[in-house]
């Protein structure tokens, strides 16, 4: 596909600080404005961005899990939340925190709510991922060298990959 | 506080992601699917046992206290409903492995599955009416994705209706949601028939009939109905067997619900939904009649069916209340077994158009007892799971003296009788077409799994005394402990 300089400069001025905000509104997510799926939103649109940019083969380069990964996974730590408390015989996503003194940063906790909120995250970045995985290819799918039609059977003609 | 009745809530979401991480292997989507669902079918038996004992337990999400936290509830309607959803979920999933198509196909099936069991398990075990709501999303979301499985051109566009008719009723609950709220302070089910007292009789009268309408949707009532058989038949077969034997419940569920907390003695709505429920019947069995594909005549049953448990709901009585509960927990089990048939007979010949199959009963005669059965429990006729419903039902019809109710409700099950042997004298009486030939043998997988089913629904025609009472100690929880706020 044919890049243009200016969205490729911006899009790599723009991601670090769009990923440092999505960090933010996820982490403070807990008692101010944002959250989980904020945070993940913002995320999610820098793939959008790097999309927009470099197509699909950038974002597989940049982001170095699959999209199924991500969501699973996020599922997974956002369930376990949810599920683990009840195992321990206490209320569904019962809230466990951990303070601890950093260096630096001081005072810090960790509550499961957070843990919630980045399992969140995770799926929604997931999800958005998998959005561009499934319709932002310029071919479709079925011709990226995974399932080729036989020769002579073609209702579609082959592509080169 | 009893934690543990929350989790067929959440397990199955655990098990979902554990599906979506080990997508590239199917044997360990199914393992993942027949086990939880396994699990949970022992956990839905346990609290079948405790809630008869306990009458009502609750939990708080978080530890937070209602009204501020999320309360989950289950008593005897929640337990015998999660029971009779999670054994048809487990049901269906192995004539769905059996099957092999849309499951064998796509990596999303197993986990989109799953997230539906949990959908439809939280929805019976909220205490909360917005969480109600969630619960409606997770099982609708699931069910735009179960229904277009597959991407034939059919299906996007009967999901398209199915997508905007579930919308227009999610918006519209929000929207009622948000207006009790600001008139009450709570939606909580426990705090609202307190509240409630506090309002104007008719405002109280507008509510109940808000939800009523969005309920009515989901479970496609009279005149709410026209998106049913136009959607379901497109699914791929295990997928139409569950909604129509499930999903339409959990709209009959909620209603049930509403009614009893929020209008136990509004017998204005009582005869409303008298008369939806007989307009139901009725029209319901003649689309059924005048249809000629398997799929279609079910579906147009599956209508009919949900104005028999309206008319229970609708008598506002704990004889009319217990009869319904019987009803919907007998039916699910007949529906979800005739669909999985009629899918038997789509994929023996080819087709489940009645035109186009004959003497299916010469070539499979296993195929037409398991037809046989659940048509003839659908229609009524003694002594299967379908008649010691509609007995009940009558029964109760006659106690409470609706005589034109009980006269419709039996004309109909005459009719439904009617189109039941339109199938069977369609596809298997007669001499056998060329694709009705038995040249390959069926999944013993699907057939095991109908049959199961068959064998359920005549343990509930054996078992209906103790079923009954049970049903019965289940409406008297709900009617007195809503009916003790009354003015």
């Amino acid at each position: 596909m044919k890049r243009s300089v200016i969205v490729d400069v911006t899009a790599r001025l723009i991601l670090p600080s769009a990923l440092l905000f999505a960090l933010h509104l996820l982490l403070s997510g807990h008692d101010r404005p944002g959250g989980g799926f904020v945070g993940g939103l913002v995320a999610g649109a820098t793939i959008a961005l790097i999309f927009v940019a470099g197509g699909m083969d950038d974002v597989r380069s940049v982001v170095p899990v699959r999209p199924w990964t991500i969501l699973g996974g996020g599922l997974a730590v956002a369930a376990s939340v949810a599920t683990v408390p009840i195992l321990l015989g206490n209320p569904v996503m019962d809230n466990w925190k951990l303070s601890m003194d950093l260096p630096l940063l001081g005072d810090a906790k960790i509550s499961s709510a957070l843990v919630f909120d980045i399992g969140v995250a995770a799926v929604v970045i997931g999800t958005i991922f998998m959005v561009f995985e499934a319709f932002g290819d310029e071919e479709p799918p079925e011709f990226r060298g995974e399932v080729r039609p036989a020769p002579g059977s073609g209702q579609r003609p082959e592509v080169e990959s | 506080m009893t934690p543990w009745i929350a989790l067929p809530a959440v397990l199955p979401l655990l098990a979902a992601a554990a599906s979506v991480l080990v997508g590239r292997s199917r044997t360990a989507q199914r393992i993942i699917g027949l086990g939880t669902l396994t699990a949970l079918l022992g956990l839905a038996v346990r609290l079948l046992i405790e809630t008869d004992r306990n009458d009502v337990m609750t939990t708080q999400a978080g530890g937070w206290v209602a009204p501020l936290g999320i309360t989950f509830v289950a008593d005897r309607l929640s337990a015998i409903m999660l029971l009779v959803a999670i054994g048809m979920f487990l049901a269906v999933l192995v004539y769905a492995i059996g099957q092999g198509d849309e499951e064998a196909r796509h990596v999303g099936f197993h986990p989109v599955y799953l997230t539906l069991v949990a959908g439809v398990c939280m929805a019976f075990l909220t205490g909360d009416l917005f969480n109600l709501f969630v619960a409606f999303e997770v099982l609708l979301v699931s069910s735009y994705v179960l229904l277009t499985l597959g991407g034939r051109l059919a299906q996007v566009r009967a999901g398209t209706t199915y997508v905007v008719i579930s919308l227009l009723a999610s918006i519209t609950f929000l929207m009622s949601l948000g207006l009790l709220y600001r008139a009450t302070g709570t939606v909580n089910l426990a705090d609202l028939p307190a509240a409630m007292e506090a309002l104007d009789p008719e405002l109280r009268r507008v509510f109940l009939l808000l939800f009523l309408g969005v309920f009515g949707i989901k479970a496609a009532i009279f005149p709410l109905f026209f998106w049913l058989p136009d959607s379901y038949p497109n699914a791929p077969t295990a997928i139409t067997a569950v909604f129509a034997g499930l999903l339409t419940k959990v709209g009959v569920y909620a209603m049930i619900r509403i009614q009893t907390t929020i209008g136990p003695d509004d017998t204005v709505v009582g005869t409303v939904l008298l008369v939806v429920a007989a307009l139901t019947m009725v029209i319901g069995v003649f689309g059924a009649i005048s249809q000629q594909e398997i799929k279609r005549i079910l579906s147009f049953h599956a209508v009919s069916q949900i104005g028999y448990m309206v008319f229970g709901l609708g008598l506002l009585t704990v004889a009319g209340l217990a009869a319904a509960i019987l009803y919907i927990a007998q039916y699910i089990v007949v529906k979800t077994t005739l669909f999985l048939t009629g899918g038997l007979v789509e994929r023996a010949s080819g087709t489940g158009h009645l035109d186009r199959v004959d003497g299916m009963l010469r070539t499979r005669p296993l195929l037409g007892m398991l037809f046989l059965l659940p048509a003839l429990s659908l229609a009524g006729v003694p002594p299967l799971s379908g008649f010691v419903g509609k007995f009940a039902l009558v029964d109760a019809g006659v106690s409470s003296k609706s005589w034109v109710l009980v006269g419709v409700s039996l004309a109909v099950s005459i009719m439904t009788l009617l189109s039941m042997n339109k199938i069977w004298a369609g596809a298997f009486m007669g001499e056998p077409t060329a694709n009705a030939e038995a040249t390959s043998p069926l999944p013993t997988a699907m057939v095991v799994a109908t049959g199961v089913l068959v064998a359920v629904s005549i343990g509930i025609a054996l078992g209906a005394g103790p079923i009954y009472a049970y049903a019965e100690r289940a409406a008297e929880t709900l009617l007195p402990l809503a009916g003790s706020s009354a003015p």
